[in-house]
């Protein structure tokens, strides 16, 4: 956690963001003040209209009223010049910080995605930045207008009379305690309620998301208990942030109120005793009057600025996040790829690990010879999948090295990495576009031609019978499809993007006994030249390898082939084979 | 009507029907959230009022100041002034204290609302059924409960109560003017013309905005949530530059409206000052000249300006406020429509109390089609006795999975009718069709808390024992107690940590802490290595134990301990029979069970 900065340095901190809107808002803020200074103008002729009238001078009438006139029309031109000057900028800031915020979150590394629920980082992106973009449009460009209004105002009220002037600001005075006490009070409760909201909005996520889960076991009702409580925590924070907020209106109404009515008893003194004329005194009152709103202004501009000081607090601890896995500065390239791939002493943990826990992965030394492909066997849980991400750096080794043609895969770009590595994942993840889109994501030249020989490898021919054929939108937003069908595009998406090597995590565990072996059938061409690493559970899956590697408490522990190892492990004949002699007895009764 | 429910909810351009239609649906919620505040709404109202009325009367008492106290004090008489000066600083007090009471009414009220609001939109899209989640997707349900209802929750926390104050600030300026000099008044009177038609067009410029821009939102969360949900894919696809380009394009959709909408406002509210300062200058003028007939006091004169100016003073804010308004109300047109949407899964009216539930499954004339038309499943009739285990086999899309949603009555059928114990599903309430019906598919979410909580939410009551014993009889007890924290453990977002065949390993717990009278395994197992599907068919065979089971498998393992087989193709069940018969008839079976065989080492 870094040290809280203040509310200036956090709030400054938009800069770079809003460079370029910068001009037009410090311009906007001019025009405020301009609009504000045409208010506060107009009840001072009103002293000398009000002075003329008991004079009995018509004469005075006439011109005092069509100035007052004109200044009323420029006021309403400068808030139109500000609105102008300020609001489509500000559009723009926060487009481009939304824009910079999802390019850091892609960017960032998969550990990153585990630790922070999509929620958070659906209301920074969504609420936080339209927060902000209001704050700079209107909160900021009104608090500075308001307060060089109030100063300039009381300037004013001290030019009609002195003593009157000094009424009004020693009872503003008080303004500024309240103002820190509130900046206390109600940022900490203000960023509560961001945190909070974030998540209740994790808690929408994983209970749409497991709406299958949830009905299967009837536990709408619970989930709703437990958002229910969230929500409740949530109310809570708003009522405090409401009663901060109802505190400060509370002076911010009486305060001023309190110096017009004292002024005015002052005032009628001042008049009785001859010092000023009753001119002055409506001119006074009448310019108080103005000041009002702008002193009423500041609880919820303070309360405005103090939100958005917490949304870009929120914004920043993403984009500050340092990006672990990035690209090297002279990132080497692997001339003439040919697919070897070399896992070299490797180890790794994730970040979070207890210090007291070994390492997930240690000491693992595995080499791929180009074309081979190779079965990584292991009971569950034993970092299979951990160790396919390690490969393309989905996480980063935290120990040894994984080398392709004998380039180190971190003096790569993560760009080409992934060009050479096609991977398929066991739940497989397809996007909201056409089966086609979806196929072809890796595929460098958009190629029909293997478009249509993917889906061949893959056994995923049912495409053609969607709806809409191959331009049949799937994924979240289109149509549903089933386990086994996602699956075998999700392979479909790996051999389409044409590796040097394959990376398949339990490839075919949804498939049924026929499609699977069709599935190998296709796939074993592919794999003569296709360096590919499968992680596997069954026999059946182990046969598409040449070798066979069983992985065991973080290191591979055997090599050899399938029939090799059935021979000379234990362990492996305890990981692969599901033939007990209980059930090699019934087999014989069948 | 073509915009029920969340029909056409991406419209934009409605017909005056349609627009009625929908603005009438969400009065109508609206009037439902008031019902159980109106206590709290009558004392804001009241409360408001008094403090409004008191505040207005600030200019009335500096024009009596002015009019009849300042000359009193001229011949040295103080009282008078001194008289108003207290009243007004009272008043002035009162108000304060009045506002303060207000806000805080006010904010426990609209609270109190949207609690009841984002309560009633979670649990309803937890009762519509799967079919509606897979035809309104993910995220749309997720952007209509995080930024539809924050932005209501904006307006409820901030606008509203300015809403009010201003309103009622405006009236009874407005009032207070009339009784302080009625030929000001009628100038207002006429002034409110113009304002008239300003907003009016205002609104009507704003209100197909704020659709386009709560449609721009939704498409925007829509994406955003799909990136971060599939973030390895797009890192090991290199999506990213393709999707940052794409994003950029819906970031820009929505920048757009939003700043087409922010410059109708930059009209509209320079627009309502020059009203403001034109009747100002209206009043002064006509004032003035009765001030100089003698028919006027100057102190009246001083406090109509002031009236009529601060008349204009909280358009600013009301038209600021109003732009969360319109937002606000256009998001609950979009809630509303989900909250119309009525589960095509009912709930019966009178449901049937079942008693022992045996457990036998009979489906007499089911037939099942899509919406679409296409028909998944053909007209079939099958009853599986209570206790008996039934295998599913069959190729993907065969039909095997919609025939065990129909159990569990994800869906109901297109006709015919799916019983339990004779008693059709639709007459059973939900809750008590879960308690004995409970279904474990592949996809094992875990939800963000520990293993234990997760393998309780078979069982929300059950104590950590019980979570342990059926962790055992799994065999989920060692993997689990090897975590860092044992069933403490947090399993993270979308179990991140824990590898899928774990995953599944804790789901089973769970179904197996739920206790249902009938289990249904749809690839339950499928990322189980052979080891731990070995210790799951040994837990299978005490769970399965007078226990109606429907197993799902493509791993013909499972058949071993089911007593019947059906085999499906097409949407039929092309063959019946226990295993030993069907393993030996030479059918499609035969072939799949021998190709399994052959596969196993």
């Amino acid at each position: 956690m870094q040290p809280e900065l203040s509310t200036f340095k956090t709030l400054w901190r938009l800069v770079p963001f809003a460079k370029k809107a910068l001009p037009r808002i410090i311009l906007g803020m001019v025009a405020a003040i301009g609009a504000h200074m045409f208010a506060l103008s107009i009840p001072q002729f009103l002293q000398n209209l009000v002075n003329s009238l008991v004079a009995g001078g018509i004469d005075a009438l006439i011109p005092a009223v069509v100035l007052i006139l004109a200044l009323g029309v420029a006021e309403a031109l400068f808030v139109l010049l500000r609105r102008w000057l300020v609001l489509t900028p500000g559009t723009f800031v926060e487009a481009d910080m939304r824009n910079a915020l999802y390019a850091k979150l892609q960017d960032l590394p998969v550990a990153f995605h585990d630790r922070w629920p999509s929620g958070q980082l659906l209301s920074r992106a969504v609420r936080d930045l339209s927060m902000i973009r209001r704050w700079l449009s209107f909160g900021l460009v009104l608090l500075v207008a308001n307060l060089l209004t109030l100063i300039v105002g009381l300037v004013i009220l001290f030019s009609f009379n002195f003593w009157l002037g000094l009424i009004f600001f020693i009872a503003s005075l008080p303004i500024v305690v309240i103002g820190f006490r509130f900046e206390k009070s109600f940022g900490e409760v203000a960023r509560l309620s961001q945190d909070q909201s974030g998540d209740l909005a994790t808690r929408v996520e994983q209970a749409v998301h497991g709406v299958r889960v949830l009905k299967a076991f009837g536990r709408g009702g619970f989930a709703a208990d437990q958002f229910a409580t969230d929500a409740k925590a949530l109310l809570g924070t708003e009522i405090r942030k409401a009663k901060a907020v109802a505190n400060i209106w509370l002076y911010l109404i009486l305060l001023p109120e309190f110096a017009l009515g004292l002024s005015l008893f002052a005032g009628v003194l001042l008049v009785a005793d001859g010092q000023i004329t009753v001119g002055t005194l409506v001119a006074f009152v009448a310019t108080a009057m103005v000041l009002r709103w702008p002193t009423e202004s500041l609880g919820f501009l303070l309360g405005f600025t103090l939100e958005a000081k917490s949304a870009v607090t929120r914004f920043f601890e993403v984009i500050d996040e340092p990006d672990l896995i990035s690209d090297p500065e002279k990132p080497k390239t692997v001339a003439d790829p040919r697919g070897l791939l070399e896992f070299k002493d490797v180890s790794f943990r994730y970040p979070d690990t207890a210090a007291d826990q070994p390492d997930l992965i240690s000491n693992f030394s595995l080499r791929l010879e180009p074309g081979q492909s190779v079965a990584l066997i292991g009971l569950t849980g034993c970092g299979k999948t951990t160790l396919t991400a390690l490969s393309t750096r989905l996480y980063e080794v935290t120990g040894g090295s994984v080398e392709i043609d004998g380039v180190d895969i971190r003096d790569m770009t993560r760009g080409e990495l992934r060009t050479l590595i096609a991977m398929a994942f066991e739940d497989a993840t397809l996007f909201s576009s056409s089966v086609r889109d979806n196929v072809l994501l890796g595929n460098p030249t958009q190629s029909e031609e293997d478009l249509k020989q993917a889906l061949e490898i893959a056994q995923a021919q049912f495409v053609y019978d969607l709806p809409d054929g191959l331009d049949t939108k799937i994924g979240e937003e289109g149509l549903s499809l089933s386990g086994g069908q996602r699956q075998r595009l999700a392979l479909a998406r790996a051999v389409a993007a044409k590796p040097r090597i394959l990376v398949l995590d339990d490839p075919l565990s949804a498939l049924d006994v026929d499609t699977e072996a069709m599935v190998e059938d296709a796939l074993r061409h592919v794999l003569t030249t296709t360096t590919a690493l499968i992680v596997a559970h069954r026999p059946s899956t182990v046969m598409l390898a040449d070798k066979v590697a069983l992985m065991h408490e973080g290191k591979v522990v055997a090599f050899g082939t399938h029939q090799e190892l059935l021979k000379t492990s234990d362990h492996y004949r305890y990981v692969i084979s599901s033939l007990d002699a209980a059930e090699k007895a019934r087999e014989v009764n069948l | 009507m073509s915009m029920r429910g969340t029909n056409d909810e991406e419209k934009t351009d409605l017909t005056k029907e349609e627009s009625r239609f929908v603005r009438a649906r969400s009065r109508d919620l609206l009037g439902s959230l008031l019902l159980p505040i109106r206590a709290r709404v009558i004392a804001a109202v009241f409360l408001v009022v008094i403090s409004t009325a008191l505040r207005v009367s600030g200019p009335a008492l500096i024009a009596f100041g002015i009019d009849s106290a300042l000359p009193k004090a001229l011949v040295g008489d103080y009282t008078p002034i001194s008289l108003t000066v207290f009243v007004y600083l009272s008043a002035a007090a009162l108000t304060a204290t009045l506002t303060y009471f207000f806000l805080m009414v006010t904010a426990r009220a609209s609270q109190a609302m949207l609690f009841d609001l984002r309560n009633r939109v979670f649990v309803h899209t937890q009762k519509l059924s799967v079919e509606f989640h897979e035809r309104y997707t993910a995220g749309r349900v997720i952007a209509r409960q995080t930024s539809d209802l924050e932005s209501i929750g904006e307006l409820l926390s901030g606008g509203l109560s300015e809403l009010v104050v201003g309103g009622m600030f405006m009236l009874f300026t407005a009032g207070a003017l009339f009784l302080l000099d009625p030929e000001s008044f009628l100038i207002l009177l006429v002034a409110l013309i113009p304002l008239a038609v300003l907003t009016r067009w205002f609104q009507l410029g704003t209100n197909k905005g704020y659709r386009q821009q709560r449609v721009a939102s939704s498409r925007l969360i829509q994406y955003f949530v799909e990136t971060m949900t599939g973030i390895r894919a797009v890192k090991a696809f290199r999506k990213e530059k393709a999707n940052e380009n794409h994003f950029g394009g819906l970031v820009e959709d929505y920048r757009g409206h939003n700043a087409r909408l922010i410059q109708l406002f930059g009209i509209y509210d320079p627009g309502l000052i020059f009203i403001g300062n034109v009747t100002v200058a209206a009043i002064l003028l006509f004032g003035g000249f009765r001030v100089l007939e003698g028919s006027l006091g100057i102190g009246v004169l001083t406090a109509a300006i002031l009236y009529s100016r601060r008349f204009f003073d909280p358009m600013e804010e009301i038209a600021m406020f109003y732009n969360s308004y319109q937002s606000a109300a256009s998001a609950l047109e979009k809630i509303s429509g989900v909250l119309q949407e009525e589960p095509t899964v009912p709930e019966p009216e009178k449901p049937v109390v079942l008693k022992d539930v045996k457990g036998e499954v009979a489906f007499s004339d089911v037939e099942f089609k899509y919406a679409t038309g296409s028909t998944v499943l053909h007209p079939f009739s099958l009853t599986i006795p209570a206790g008996q285990t039934v295998a599913l086999v069959g190729t993907t899309g065969a039909g095997k999975s919609t025939l065990a949603k129909l159990i569990a009555r994800f869906y109901d059928p297109s006709s015919g009718s799916v019983s339990l114990d004779g008693v059709n599903l639709r007459d059973i309430s939900n809750a008590a069709l879960r308690h004995e019906v409970v279904m474990v598919t592949q996809e094992a979410y875990l939800f963000s808390g520990s293993v234990a909580e997760n393998i309780q939410l078979g069982k929300p009551d059950a104590s950590i024992e019980e979570v342990i014993a059926a962790a055992k009889a799994v065999g989920a007890h060692e993997f689990i107690l090897s975590l860092p924290d044992g069933y403490q453990t947090d399993v993270n977002k979308r179990g991140g940590r824990v590898s899928s065949g774990q995953r599944q390993l804790i789901s089973f717990a769970r179904a197996f802490l739920a206790n249902p009278a009938v289990l249904i395994l749809d690839e339950a197992t499928s990322s189980l290595d052979i080891p731990s599907e070995r210790l799951v068919q040994q837990g299978l065979k005490t769970l399965l134990h007078n226990r109606t089971a429907v197993i799902i498998a493509h791993r013909l393992s499972t058949v071993s301990i089911a007593q019947r087989v059906l085999v499906m193709e097409h949407g039929r069940v092309i063959e019946d029979g226990s295993p030993e018969q069907l393993s030996q008839s030479g059918g499609k079976f035969a072939a799949l069970y021998k190709a399994w065989r052959d596969s196993l080492v």
